[in-house]
Parts: structure tokens; sequence; C-alpha cells
């Protein structure tokens, strides 16, 4: 039995072989016609979500497998032309190991999130079934055609359509108007963002007007030119995958989407910012310089510190999440810059080491935010409240989404034996190699950048301690909370799976890093990668540190199962249930447990420069007291407001010009006519 | 790997698990000392332990599957620590399982499980705890790893057995960097084991206690295996100062027979006796910090960490 699966294993794989992109092309096909085919039954709840929902699902999970396959294959770059597009701008397709890597990334999660999809959606919220399986499904194909464009107007299509999906999704509640709001604010920095990436391809082709990648990557360009390139790629992707200060749109989008939608956003859409940013500054630029990984190492450290900080204060547990993304894309940004700095000093060892930690940690993220997204959608229909204010307790009515909440918990927060633990000691360890530098001044500095990230991996810890504190444990703050239901069966199968693939990560950190070998092997030039053996993963040698998830997730287990055996045989397991102590306190409720706010308040007190706080005190004489806290982001009115302002009054002045009169209308293209006259003559 | 080595590996592990209450009891008994009470027998923490062993568990009516796993999962993870820490010998099996980042990450898992569990019951003492104890632990953290870095600048490891072994290798040679560590340290270790200066072990004044606010709700064999884990904490932060700063009499590779052994044994003893003394001095000439000054006092021991860090940098370079 086991030897015919095998069989038949190894016989799909040497089917498969060398045929990937076509059978990944077939793959995104099948999801526009999954998409289509919800509109021969377009109110049909059972049809669009219980049939098409895990038949994308399980699309995923093939791009997962093949896309695992090419990986592990080791074979050279797939590369086609599609017959389609514009009459002679033919759309170039190309899978290499970087896209590869990121289409495993959203294989692995994206079936996940499909499943749960499937459990989640309800009749009777915002847009119709059928087109948010329409939506839903574009979405998947555009983020995948984006990875696999080679050629950069493809690439724009893709990500416009991209942006345009996830924008319809965000606002499937359309008729509450913050949900509005937060939509068009999201698909202005889109925009922002695509019209940057635009102007950063039309510099990459360097004076060839060839559009496909692999001319891109010939062209030669002078530094100034590169590093223009560069910071417009830096703008664009930045503001797509929420770095600091173009996170804005993070915060408010991720709460108004439906919680599939925010974990497709979240775990996967922020990636291929990642990605984007890694195809162009390694593999479609020529040249780097140190210069760059500084400013990407600043700008990374800050919007991890950044989100962590803002992440503790919130009261709405997306709200929360969304800042958290903020901290883990600083996390990975931070590891990018590293390896600019180490490969620009020759030091291609320890580039691959903080490579590989900024892309295991893509995955990671992919897998435990996108998990903890999607428990709070099931928190959200079993008790309508997003509020963490109006929850607690929930460990006792939903026991499942509870253990598997728990389990993303532990891993965002970085402890091992879990996956997020991986990638924040890889990062750590990388961190340890700056002192070999050649740059004396950045050396002083960078031990304090170290801080930095050990202060926000600990602050992480904080914040999902609070989150997941106030959310199950606890007694319930509301009298509603008791009757709510756990998730039904294709949720707990989303979620189990997501959950599934933290620990393994976690325990076999080894697949991650086999996985990211390749990548880091084609962009650093060389075959060079962090060891690792069947038990240990050692970031340059044994001698100087190693890790072992596997011995220790066993480890923690065998001590745990014999102190419960010897507690039991040498004692008695004799015990009775009696109200909570508290200090012998018998008139104690939910009201006087800390509330997320008061959870939040040292940070608000140690951090303060951070935050614009408004606080409303009662007086000791109020008969009906209100405390009310209001927390903004400084930058919101530092930056967007004025920008805002700016562009208000310029559209004002220009407005002037508009008189609603034909005449002067006429008048004015006299005008210019006249002055190109003058200005040809 | 040789047979010797598990079996070295075993009797650490069941040594740290004997006397880690024995030097809580110690430290004790020289607080009393100095602040002229009798003292309580050394054998006390034991006597203490067997009597929550065999009481009756009084658990609270909505009390969890979490609360009650977590005095398992401490003890667990602070067993498998003082299994990866060289406190006798550096040739063990088990300690190239995590380096001591890895240990700190540890060290955070058993405090956050801690934090969850004194939610769990939702009274205003345990989420109190909870609270400060993620506090303390979050700005302790850094300073704790800043520490390490100044290790590794050292001996180009975060491997503890690999530590000792440079250590004793260039023992002549005293790094100025390692002072200002060795004092970061000492007041991490003050801080992370609810010490005075941070926190009161032996009160439960609701304004004032971390560590204490959290363990409430617990009784019988739950608080016992809490209590136990805990001085196995303050046990294992010792020997990895001893690791890091003083790792004399510690057997290193291919020291083998019974020898070194007992040599690195009676080491061990005289250090934690020395040890337990000096840090019951500290904690009789502090006084306890409001909580709100706890971080000015963790972002001295960091900027001292950061301060070797320099020292080093600017004197090896």
């Amino acid at each position: 039995m086991v030897l015919s699966a095998y069989h038949w294993t190894f016989a799909l794989a040497e089917t498969l072989a060398g045929h990937e992109l076509r059978f990944m092309l077939c793959i995104v096909a099948a999801w526009m016609i999954l998409g289509l085919a919800g509109f021969l039954r377009p109110h049909s709840i059972r049809f669009v979500a219980h049939l098409l929902f895990p038949a994308g699902g399980v699309l995923c999970l093939g791009v997962a497998v093949l896309a695992g396959l090419y990986l592990g294959s080791g074979r050279g770059p797939q590369a086609a032309i599609l017959p389609l597009g514009l009459p002679d701008l033919p759309f170039h397709i190309r899978l290499d190991v970087l896209s590869g890597f990121f289409l495993l990334l959203l294989g692995v999660a994206g079936a996940g999130i499909s499943t749960f999809a499937a459990g989640y959606f309800r009749s009777g919220e915002g847009t119709a079934p059928a087109l948010l399986g329409l939506h839903y499904h574009l979405f998947l194909a555009s983020m995948a055609l984006v990875m696999l464009a080679d050629d950069a107007y493809m690439f724009m299509v893709a990500w416009e359509t991209m942006a345009l999906t996830s924008y319809f999704l965000v606002t499937s509640h359309h008729r509450i108007p913050e949900i509005r709001r937060a939509g068009f604010l999201y698909l202005l920095m889109a925009h922002v963002g695509a019209v940057c990436i635009l102007l950063c391809f039309g510099v990459l082709q360097g004076g060839s007007w060839q559009f496909t990648f692999d001319a891109m990557r010939g062209a030669p360009l002078a530094p100034v030119w590169a590093t223009t390139a560069f910071l417009l790629a830096l703008l664009g992707f930045g503001a797509k995958a929420g770095l600091v200060p173009m996170h804005v749109w993070l915060p408010e989008a991720h709460p108004a989407a439906p919680s599939p939608v925010s974990a497709m956003m979240s775990g996967i859409m922020l990636k291929t910012a990642i990605y984007g940013l890694l195809r162009i500054s390694f593999d479609l630029l020529n040249v780097r310089f140190w210069q760059w990984g500084a400013l990407l190492l600043g700008l990374g450290l800050f919007s991890a510190l950044f989100g962590a900080i803002f992440a503790a204060v919130q009261t709405d547990m997306k709200r929360l999440l969304a800042y958290s993304s903020i901290e883990n894309v600083g996390l990975i940004f931070t590891g990018i810059g590293l390896a600019v700095l180490f490969q620009t000093n020759n030091m291609p060892l320890f580039a691959a080491l903080a490579l590989t930690a900024a892309l295991v940690h893509s995955l990671n993220h992919a897998l435990f935010k996108s998990l903890l997204f999607l428990t709070t959608g099931s928190v959200l229909h079993a008790t309508r409240q997003r509020s963490l204010g109006k929850l607690g307790g929930l460990i006792r009515p939903m026991p499942w989404v509870a253990s598997l909440a728990l389990v993303g918990t532990l891993s965002i927060a970085g402890l091992p034996p879990f996956n997020g633990f991986i990638s924040e000691w890889l990062l750590l360890q990388s961190f340890l190699f700056t002192p070999q530098l050649p740059h004396a001044f950045l050396n002083m500095l960078i031990p304090l950048g170290a801080a930095a990230l050990a202060l926000t991996a600990a602050l992480a810890a904080y914040v999902m301690v609070k989150f997941y504190g106030v959310i199950f444990l606890g007694q319930p703050r509301e009298g509603s909370l008791e009757s709510a239901h756990d998730a039904n069966w294709l949720e707990r199968l989303g979620l189990g799976w997501l959950a599934f693939g933290c620990i393994l990560i976690g325990a076999l950190p080894q697949l991650a890093l086999n996985a990211v070998a390749p990548v880091t092997g084609k962009l650093l030039g060389d075959s060079v990668r962090p060891s690792s053996t069947v038990w240990w993963i050692a970031p340059i040698a044994q001698q100087q540190a190693s890790y072992s998830g596997l011995i220790l997730l066993a480890g923690i287990v065998a001590v745990v199962a014999a102190t419960f055996v010897f507690v039991r045989l040498l004692a008695h397991g004799r015990m009775r249930r009696t109200a909570p102590w508290d200090c012998g306190y018998p008139w104690q409720n939910s009201r006087m447990q800390d509330t997320a706010e008061g959870f939040g308040q040292p940070i608000r007190h140690m951090f303060g420069t951070f935050f614009r706080m408004e606080r409303h005190l009662p007086s000791a004489a109020d008969t009906s007291p209100r405390y009310r806290v209001y927390i903004e982001d400084r930058l919101w009115r530092g930056i967007y407001l004025p920008i805002a302002r700016g562009v208000q009054s310029l559209a004002d002045a220009i407005g002037v010009l508009q008189r609603g009169r034909l005449a002067v209308y006429l008048l004015y293209s006299f005008l210019t006519l006249l002055g190109l006259l003058v200005f040809v003559l | 790997m040789r047979a010797i080595s598990y079996v070295r590996q075993f009797l650490e592990v069941v040594l740290a698990i004997a006397i880690a209450p024995l030097f809580t009891g110690w430290i004790a008994q020289c607080r009393a000392w100095l602040q002229n009470r009798s003292a309580p027998s050394l054998l006390q923490p034991y006597r203490m332990l067997r009597k929550l062993f065999f009481k009756d568990v009084a658990l609270a009516q909505n009390a969890s599957a979490l609360f009650r796993a977590t005095p398992y999962v401490l003890f667990g993870t602070m067993v498998l620590a003082a299994a990866i820490i060289p406190s006798l010998v550096t040739d063990l099996p088990l300690a190239r399982v995590a380096d001591s980042i890895a240990l700190v990450g540890l060290f955070a898992t058993a405090r956050v499980f801690l934090s969850l569990a004194a939610m769990d019951i939702g009274t205003a003492f345990g989420t109190l705890g909870a609270r400060r104890e993620m506090m303390i632990g979050f700005l302790a953290e850094p300073a704790l790893l800043m520490v390490l870095f100044n290790a590794f600048m050292l001996f180009g490891s975060t491997s503890l057995p690999s530590l000792v072994d440079g250590y004793r290798a260039h023992q002549s040679v005293v790094d100025p960097s390692v002072i200002f560590a060795a004092v970061a340290f000492v007041m991490v270790l003050l801080a992370e084991n609810a010490r005075i200066p941070i926190d009161n072990p032996s009160t439960h004044l609701e304004l004032t206690m971390i560590h204490e606010a959290m363990l409430l709700e617990y009784s019988a064999r739950h608080l016992a295996l809490v209590e136990w884990a805990s001085s196995l904490k303050l046990f294992n932060y010792a020997c990895i100062g001893f690791a890091l700063f003083l790792p004399w009499g510690i057997a290193t590779h291919g020291a083998d027979g019974g020898w070194p052994l007992l040599v690195a044994i009676a080491a061990l003893l005289g250090k934690l006796v020395i040890a337990g003394a000096a840090l019951a001095l500290i904690e009789s000439l502090s006084a306890k910090l409001r909580i709100f000054r706890a971080p000015e006092y963790l972002a001295m021991a960091f900027l001292l960490a950061v301060l070797g860090l320099l020292v080093h940098l600017l004197l090896g370079a």
C-alpha cells in the first residue's frame, strides 16, 4: 500500500517534470473559470461557497505541489510566450526559483484560506456570492500571474488586476460608509504605488524600449539611474507591503475586509510586494550599493518597532493584527537590507543567511498571520464583535478555534519550538556578523539595530498575549458570549491546515531552508546557504550556533509527559472546583479584568511620543463616568493630511480654469495653439 | 556520541532538579541572616513542595485546560533548559539543541504560558500580574540579548558550551567589556526572576506584586510545580551566568573520568553558595522600585550591555 502510494507519487512527479509552468497556467485558467462558474447560480451559497471555494483550495494545493516539485528538482527556468495582450506586445511568462518559492507560499497559505472561506461565507452579507467568488478567484489568479510575469506589461496588468479585485473584496460590505472610506484609501495607495512601479520599469529599460525582463537584465544603467529605479521600486512595493510611512491603508483596509480576504491580503498579497522588490533589486538590477541596504535596514527596523508599538495599543482585534503585519513586513525588509549590505561587501555566506531569514519569515508570516486573521473571522461570526473590549473567555465555548489560535499566537510571538522563532533566530544570527562589515560607523550603529530587533520580538510576544488573553481567556465581558458557537468543520479544516504548517516548519525548519536554498543560490550567485541536516540547522557552523526544533519539541513533550506521570504516581489526582480565590474578594466580575486598553497602558506610558493621544477622563463627581482614550498615528497628521490639503488646494486652483462655458474652452484651445506655434517657430 | 555523555547529561538534569529548591532556600537563609532574623531551615522549600503535592487541588470553576497544563509546561521547559545549559560538563548531547538565543526564546515561551494562564481565570490580580510580567519581559530580553552578543564578539559563538570552551582557552585575557556585560546580566537576572528591585518574592502586596499575582489561583500540585519551575529558572539563570562569566571548574570537552566531574560538582556548589549570598546581599541592600521605575532600571541594564559592546568594538578594532 505504502509502496504503491510512493510509486504513484513518483510517477506523478515524472509526469509533471519540466511542465510545471504549463500546469500552473492551467490552474490559473481554472481559477478564472471557477470565478465565472459562480454565475451559473449567482445567489446560491451552497453552490458557490461549498463547491467552488473548496475546488479553488484544491487548485491552491496543486500550485503548492508544482512549486515544491520545481524547487526540489533544481531545473532551470521555464519560459513561455502567451499569444494574448496587445498585437505586437504578447505576454511573457517565466517560472524560476524566486517565483517558485513565492508560488509555494501562495499555494500553501491559499489552500487553508480557501477551505476556511468555504465555511465562512454565508448568505445575506454584502456582495452576492457569485460576485464574491469571481473577485476572490481572480485575486488568486492575478497574484499567481504577478509572480509568473516576465515582462513589465504583463506584470502591471496582473498587478492592477490584483489591486482592483482586492479593492472589490475589501468593500464587499459596501453599504457601510467606513468600509467605503477604507476601500478608497486602499485604492489610492495601491495606485500611487503602481505609478511608482510603472516609472521604475520605465527607468529599468534603460533606453532600449524593450519591456521584457530579459532585456532589462541586460540593460546597462548608470549608478544614478539604478538608484532611482531602486528607490521607485522601494516606494511602489513599500506602499503595497505597508512599510512605514506608506502603511496608512493597512490598518484601515484589513479590518474592513471579510476575514478570509484580510488573511489573503496580509498573508499572500503583502508577499507579492516582497517578491517584486526582490525581483527588481536582486534580479533585474545588475548593481547594488550598500547604501540601499542601510536604507532598507533602517526603514525595516523602524516599521517593525512602529508596528509592534501600535499593535500593543489597539482595541480592535483586526486592527491589532494589521499593525502586527506592518511589524512583520518590517522584519522581512530588515532581512533584505542586511542581505544587500552583506552582498555589496562581498560576504555571500552572511548575505545568504540574512536573505534566508527574510524569505523564511515571509513563508512563516503567510502561515500564522492567515491563521490568526481567520480565527478572528470565526470569532466575528460567533459573537458579532470585533472590539476586544466586548470579548473574553471564548476558550470555553470555542475550544477548537481557541486551541488553533494558540498555535498561531505562539508562532507569531516568535517562541520556540514554533515557526516564528526560526526566522527571528536566523535574523538575529545574521545580525551577529555585522561587525565584520568594513564600515566603522555602521558597526557602531548596528548593535542598536539588533537591540531594536530584540525589542520588537519581545514586544510581539506582549502584543500576542494581549490578543489571545483578551479574546479567549478570562471571563466573558458580555453575557451573549456564553452562547458563542465553535467554527464549522470546513473552517476548522482550513485553520488546522495552517496551524499544522506552523508546527511543521517549527519542528522541521530544514524543510523551509531547503525551499529557500535555491532562491538564495540564484539571487546571490553562489550555492551558499545555511547548513542543515536532518536534526540540526546551523547558520554558519555548528560550533557557533545550532538549533533543533524537532528535538526541542520532542524534549518538551517528553518532559511534560514524564512530569505528569510522576506527579500522578507519587502524589494523587484529586481536585475540586471552587469559586476563584482572588485574594478572598468575592464580588469580582468581568469588568474588573484588564481591558484591551488596560493591557496596552504600559506601552502608552513608555512610548508616548509615538502617539497622538486624546483622553477624556471623568471627574470624581460624574454620575455616569465615561473614560475614553483616542489614539492616532502622528504620521497621519504629519504627512498625509498636509499632502491631502495640498492636493485639494492645487485642484481648487486648477478648478479656476473650469468655467463650464464652451466659449472659454475654445479660447483655451486657441491660446494653446498660439503658444505652441510660438514654441515651434 | 558516547554513552557516557548521556549518563552525564542525565546526571546534570537530576542534579539541577534536586538542588534548585536548595539554592532558593539558601538565598532565603542568607537574607534572613542579613536582616537579623532567625532563618528557616535550608530544607524549608522541600517541605513546602511535599506539603503542596499532597494537598487537594482547588481549581476555579471556569479554569480551562490551558490553566491546568501550564504548570507542566513551565516545569518541562525549565528542565529542558537545565539540560541544555552546561552547568557541569560541556560535552552534552542536548547542548546543541538550542544556542543561548534559543534558550532566551525558551524562557520567553515559559513566560508567555504563565501570563496566559494568569489571564485565564479572569481575576483582577491575574491580568495585572500578566501585564506587568510581560512588560518586564519585553524590557529585559533586549538587554539579555545584548549580553549574549557581547559574548559572541569575544568568542565567535552563541552556543554556551563553545563559549565555555573558548573562555577556558583564553582565561588569561579579561576583556573590559565582560565587566559591563556581567553587571547587565546580574540586573537582568534580578528582574527576570522576580527578585527585589523589581519584584519581591515574599510579599503579596497588591500594588507591587508581579510574579505572585499570577500564581494566586494556583494551588496544591499545580502550585508546587510552578514554584519548583521558578526555582529552576533562578538556578538556570545562575548557571548561564557561570557559563558566561565564571566558567572555571566546568568539565570541558575531552575531560573524561570521575575526577573532573567531581571537581565540576564541587565548583558548581561553591559558586552557587557565593552567588546566593551575593544575591541576598544585593536584595537586602536595595529597595523595591516603583513599577514605572522598572523601565529605567532595565534600560540601564541594556545601556551597560551596549556600552560593553562598544568598548569591545573600540578597543578591539
